[in-house]
C-alpha cells in the first residue's frame, strides 16, 4: 500500500488573462521509505505540485481535478477533502515540508528554541521540558550542538546550520513523509555534501518517505529511488533512478541529462536543449516538448501522448518516439547519456 | 611574453564595523590573450572581489593590476580609457543588470554612441543587428524592439553579453554568468562565451561556484581554486579534476554530487577535520585551511603561510601549463616524488 498516491491531479492558477495550467494530470505512488525525486526546469510545475500536496497553494489557485490519497495504518483519506482540523494534523505531523527559501523560513526575531516551542505548541505539546528534550534530541540527530544552537537567533547560524535546524524541525512529530523543495540549492559544495549525507542517514534510521523537488539532477542521483521528470506541468517520464539516468526514454529527460557536465570521468557530449519551455497559457497542440525535440515527427504535433510503459511496466514515458530514443541510446547499462551520444 | 592582463600580489581589504576584512589576499594571476580560465570557490572565498579587481572596478589596497604591462591604477587619460573598453564585466543576474525601461536597441546602442563606434542611427542599427547575430539571437529583428521583461533569462544573459561586446573588449569577466539560467540552456551560454574567445581572441574569465561548469568551460584552459581570499591551486583543468594537489581542491571534488548515480554513490570522500569555515574577521594563522585540513602538520601549517609554488605534473605528460599549489605538504611530497620514483 503506498503512503501517498496522487491520482490525475491538475492545478490551475487563475489570472486575469485566464487559467494557467501549472500542473496537468499528474499521477504517482510513493511507497513506505521510498525517495522520489521530481525534476524539471523552472516553470515545469514541480513546486506547484509539492505545495499542492499539503494544500498550501496560494490564493487564486484552483485544484481542478484529482485525488491526493494518504494512507496511514491501513486507513486512506483524500487530502483534498480533509476539514481544517484534520488538515492541520496532516501537515507537519504526517507530512512535513522543508521549503525552497529554507534560509528565510525562520522568524528572524525569535531564537531557535522559541521556533521549536512554537511548532510544538501548535501541535499540542505543552510541556516545556518535554519540548526541550525533544529539541535537543532532534538537533543531535542533525549533528548540531543544542547548547549552542537553541539560544541563537537565525541570523547567527550559517546557511548549512539553518538547513539542518529546519530538517530537525520537520522531523519533530515523526512524520511519515517529508517533502523537500530544492534542499541544497544556495548552499556551498561542502555544506551541500553534508546535507545530502545527513538526509541519507536520517532516512535509513527513521524510515520516512521523501519527495524532493529539484532542478539539480545530481541530488537525484545521490538520493532518489525513483524519479519523475516534469515538463510544462505534466509528468513526461517516471522511472527508477538507474533507468532514468542510464536508459531514459523521453527526449526531454535525455536532454536534461546531457545538459549537465560532470566533474569525474569522461566529459562526453554535453549540449543544451534548444528553445525554451512553452507558455503555460498557450500550450502547443500535441506534445508540448515537440517544438524543442530533435526526434519530433508530424504525429507528435497531433495529440499529447499519454504516459505509457516502455521497457518495463515500472518505467513509463509520454513519448510516441520512445523506441527511437532507445535505439539512439542503445542498451548499455551504466553508461551516462552524454557518453553514449558522444 | 607579457601577459595581457595580470594581477600582481593584489589585495583588497574592506573596512567593516567589526574590523578589517581582507577579501582578496596577495593574489597573482597572469592571463594570456584568448585564454579561457575559471575561478572557483565557495561563497566568501573572494572570487567576486577578484573579478572586480581584474575589471578595475575597485581599487586594490596592495599590489598591482597590469594591463599590457602597465599599472592600470597609475595610468590616466587615453590609456585608462583603453583599459576600460578592453575589460568588460557580465553580471550574474540578467534580471537586474539590464535597464527594464530600455529596449534591446537602446541598451546596445548607448555604448556604441558613447564610444563613437556609431555616428548615425543607421550605423548603430547595423551594429546592433550584428551583435545580436553574434550572440545567436536571430532573426535580430525579433529582438531589437523587445524590452527585458519580454525575454527569457537565457536571452537576457545573451543581451548582457552583447552589451559587453559593443566596445570590442579584450577581456570579459563573467561573474556566475550562467548560475541563474536553467540547467537545460547553461551549456549553450558557455559555448557562446567560448566561441567569442576562439573567434575574436577574447580572454574569458568565468567566476563560478560550480566545478562541473568550470570543468566544461575551461576544459582546454585553467582553473584557479580560491579559499578565504587566496588562490590555493592553479592548474590546467584536467590535472586539477583528475588529480587535485591541494587538500581543499581534493575535498571539493570529492564532495561534489554528480549527475550519475553509480559515480556519485561510490565516490571516495575526503574527511575534513572541521566543517566550519573560519570567519574572515579572525583568520587562522599560517595556512588558513589548516584547522580543516586532513594533511595538517603542527608547527608548520599553523605557523607559515604557504606560497603558491610550482609542482611537476604527474604521469610524464608534456608541460603545457604550469601547475601551482599553495600547500607545504603537497609541494614537499610532489617535488620529492620523481626522485623517489627514479631511485
Amino acid at each position: 500500500m503506498p503512503v501517498l498516491s496522487v491520482r490525475n491531479l491538475s492545478i490551475d492558477y487563475l489570472t486575469r488573462r485566464g487559467p494557467v495550467h501549472a500542473v496537468r494530470d499528474v499521477s504517482f505512488d510513493l511507497e513506505q521509505s521510498e525517495t522520489l525525486a521530481i525534476i524539471g526546469e523552472s516553470g515545469s510545475g514541480k513546486t506547484t505540485l509539492a505545495v499542492g500536496l499539503i494544500r498550501l497553494s496560494p490564493r487564486g489557485t484552483k485544484v481542478a481535478t484529482g485525488q491526493i490519497l494518504y494512507t496511514k495504518n491501513g486507513q486512506t483519506s483524500d487530502i483534498r477533502t480533509l476539514d481544517d482540523d484534520d488538515l492541520r494534523e496532516y501537515r507537519w505531523a504526517e507530512c512535513a515540508m522543508v521549503f525552497q527559501a529554507a534560509l528565510n523560513s525562520f522568524n528572524p526575531v525569535i531564537t531557535i528554541w522559541e521556533q521549536f516551542l512554537d511548532t510544538a505548541r501548535a501541535h499540542g505539546m505543552k510541556d516545556r521540558h518535554k519540548v526541550r528534550d525533544r529539541a535537543a534530541e532532534l538537533l543531535d540527530l542533525v549533528h548540531l550542538d543544542a547548547k549552542r544552537v537553541l539560544p541563537a537567533f537565525p541570523h547567527e547560524l550559517s546557511g548549512g546550520m539553518k538547513q539542518r535546524v529546519l530538517i530537525g524541525l520537520a522531523l519533530m512529530l515523526e512524520p511519515q513523509l517529508v517533502i523537500l523543495d530544492e534542499p541544497t540549492t544556495a548552499l556551498d559544495i561542502l555544506t551541500q555534501r553534508s546535507i545530502i549525507d545527513l538526509l541519507r542517514q536520517l532516512r535509513q534510521r527513521l524510515g520516512f518517505s521523501m519527495i524532493f523537488i529539484s532542478h539539480d539532477l545530481s541530488i537525484a542521483a545521490e538520493l532518489a529511488d525513483r524519479m519523475i521528470t516534469m515538463y510544462a506541468g505534466r509528468v513526461v517520464e517516471r522511472a527508477s533512478v538507474a533507468d532514468m539516468f542510464y536508459r531514459p526514454r523521453h527526449p526531454y529527460s535525455m536532454g536534461l541529462l546531457r545538459a549537465v557536465p560532470r566533474v569525474s570521468g569522461a566529459l562526453g557530449s554535453v549540449a543544451s536543449i534548444p528553445g525554451s519551455p512553452p507558455d503555460l497559457m498557450r500550450l502547443p497542440k500535441g506534445c508540448t516538448y515537440a517544438p524543442r525535440c530533435p526526434y519530433a515527427i508530424d504525429a507528435c504535433r497531433e495529440a499529447d501522448p499519454p504516459l505509457l510503459p516502455v521497457d518495463t511496466p515500472r518505467h513509463e514515458a509520454a513519448c510516441i518516439r520512445w523506441q527511437h530514443v532507445a535505439g539512439v541510446l542503445g542498451s548499455d547499462a551504466e553508461v551516462p547519456v552524454a557518453e553514449k551520444l558522444a | 611574453m607579457t601577459a595581457l592582463i595580470e594581477l600582481d600580489r593584489i589585495s583588497r581589504t574592506f573596512e567593516t564595523p567589526d574590523g578589517p576584512i581582507t577579501a582578496v589576499d596577495a593574489v597573482s594571476l597572469a592571463l594570456e590573450s584568448g585564454e579561457a580560465i575559471c575561478i572557483v570557490g565557495e561563497s566568501g572565498c573572494g572570487k567576486t572581489t577578484t573579478g572586480r579587481l581584474l575589471a578595475g572596478l575597485i581599487r586594490p589596497t596592495a599590489g598591482r593590476l597590469l594591463y599590457e604591462g602597465k599599472d592600470v591604477w597609475k595610468t590616466k587619460g587615453a590609456d585608462l580609457a583603453r583599459f576600460r573598453r578592453a575589460v568588460q564585466l557580465v553580471h550574474q543576474d540578467p534580471y537586474a543588470s539590464l535597464n527594464p525601461t530600455r529596449t534591446v536597441y537602446q541598451t546596445l546602442s548607448a555604448p556604441l554612441f558613447r564610444h563613437k563606434k556609431a555616428r548615425s542611427g543607421r550605423q548603430a542599427l547595423a551594429s546592433v543587428r550584428e551583435l545580436l547575430e553574434r550572440v545567436e539571437l536571430t532573426p535580430a529583428e525579433n529582438f531589437i524592439t523587445k524590452y527585458p521583461h519580454q525575454l527569457s533569462g537565457g536571452q537576457r544573459q545573451r543581451i548582457a553579453i552583447a552589451r559587453a561586446l559593443t566596445v570590442d573588449p579584450k577581456v570579459i569577466v563573467a561573474d556566475e554568468a550562467v548560475s541563474m539560467v536553467d540547467v537545460s540552456i547553461r551549456i549553450s551560454l558557455l559555448n557562446l562565451l567560448l566561441a567569442l574567445g576562439r573567434e575574436f581572441g577574447v580572454t574569458i574569465v568565468l567566476i563560478t561556484h560550480d566545478l562541473a561548469v568550470a570543468r566544461y568551460f575551461a576544459r582546454v584552459g585553467r582553473i584557479g581554486v580560491m579559499y578565504l581570499g587566496r588562490v590555493v591551486e592553479l592548474a590546467d583543468t584536467e590535472s586539477l579534476v583528475a588529480d587535485p594537489a591541494h587538500p581543499y581542491s581534493a575535498a571539493l571534488i570529492a564532495a561534489i554530487p554528480e549527475a550519475d548515480p553509480d559515480i556519485t554513490r561510490s565516490k571516495r570522500r575526503v574527511e575534513l577535520r572541521s566543517a566550519e569555515i573560519p570567519s574572515l574577521l579572525r583568520l587562522p594563522p599560517g595556512c588558513t585551511f589548516h584547522p580543516r585540513c586532513p594533511l595538517f602538520e603542527a608547527g608548520l601549517c599553523d605557523v607559515k603561510v604557504p606560497e603558491l609554488l610550482p609542482i611537476p605534473r604527474r604521469g610524464g605528460q608534456p608541460r603545457t601549463g604550469g601547475r601551482e599549489v599553495a600547500c607545504h605538504v603537497a609541494v614537499r611530497e610532489r617535488t620529492a616524488e620523481p626522485a623517489a620514483a627514479t631511485a
